[in-house]
């Protein structure tokens, strides 16, 4: 068996688990916002920032945005391994993806709880 | 190293046009692109959170961007759109997870309905924004 170092949670299974759970996480959000904005058409100001002051929005947004950076990870990591084969071209990929991953959570978490 | 000497001994046909592209194939790889799609999308999403609780001139920004620009309603088009297919095609996933759609029969019928269902919506979200 080959160790593999840099996937998530070093271990295929973990990640495969991960991947899972955080797709339910963002499945329910998608639906969550999706809906809350094709019901509120006419949304204000007020209504769309009070959203976001409500705490298990705000509980529900971070695990949303911790959701997309596990899955995001786990799905660029398993696409760049099975097509990018030069080692060096594949770390640089993985670690520019890495790092846009983290600025979203950061970003979000500013957002979130910079009101 | 172990890894390249277990790779050597595995056949590789890398003659992309000898490799057919069935039903199930074209959902898998959609599936895969729709995804960075959704990586890179995800930064204008960011934005538009951002500038929208920032303050009532922002969020009326986005909202005047959203309706009169048609670079900004393609591009959200296209990021929504991606999204659908993409959580279209994990729940089919999910169910493939749990040892539904693995026969030819199936598998094949599944990824028809994956693609019917995904365009279904990503018209709607199209009549949605425009």
């Amino acid at each position: 068996m080959v160790t593999q170092i840099t996937s998530f949670g070093r271990s295929g299974l973990y990640d495969w688990m991960m991947q899972r759970i955080s797709a339910l996480v963002l499945s329910l959000y998608t639906l969550f916002i999706l809906g809350y904005l094709v019901f509120n058409p006419d949304l204000t100001y007020d209504q769309w920032s009070g959203l976001f002051e409500t705490t298990w929005v705000r509980i529900f947004s971070l695990l949303t945005l911790l959701s997309i950076g596990v899955h995001s990870w786990i799905g660029l990591w398993s696409v760049s391994t099975d097509y990018i084969k030069a080692t060096g071209v594949r770390f640089f990929f993985q670690s520019v993806c890495g790092l846009v991953m983290f600025v979203y959570v950061a970003w979000g978490i500013q957002v979130l709880w910079g009101l | 190293m172990v890894y390249r000497v277990v790779n050597k001994k595995r056949p590789v046909n890398l003659d992309i046009a000898t490799i057919s592209m069935p039903v199930t194939a074209i959902v898998s790889i959609l599936h895969r692109v729709t995804g960075i799609i959704l990586f890179i999308g995800l930064a204008f999403l960011f934005y538009a959170f951002d500038v929208s609780l920032d303050s009532q001139e922002g969020f009326d920004q986005v909202v005047n961007t959203l309706q009169t620009s048609f670079l900004a309603k393609f591009i959200i088009w296209g990021t929504v759109s991606a999204l659908m297919y993409h959580l279209v095609a994990g729940v089919k996933h999910l169910f493939m997870d749990l040892g539904y759609f693995e026969e030819l029969e199936s598998g094949q019928a599944a990824a028809k309905a994956n693609l019917v269902i995904a365009g279904i919506l990503i018209l709607l979200v199209g009549v949605w924004i425009w």
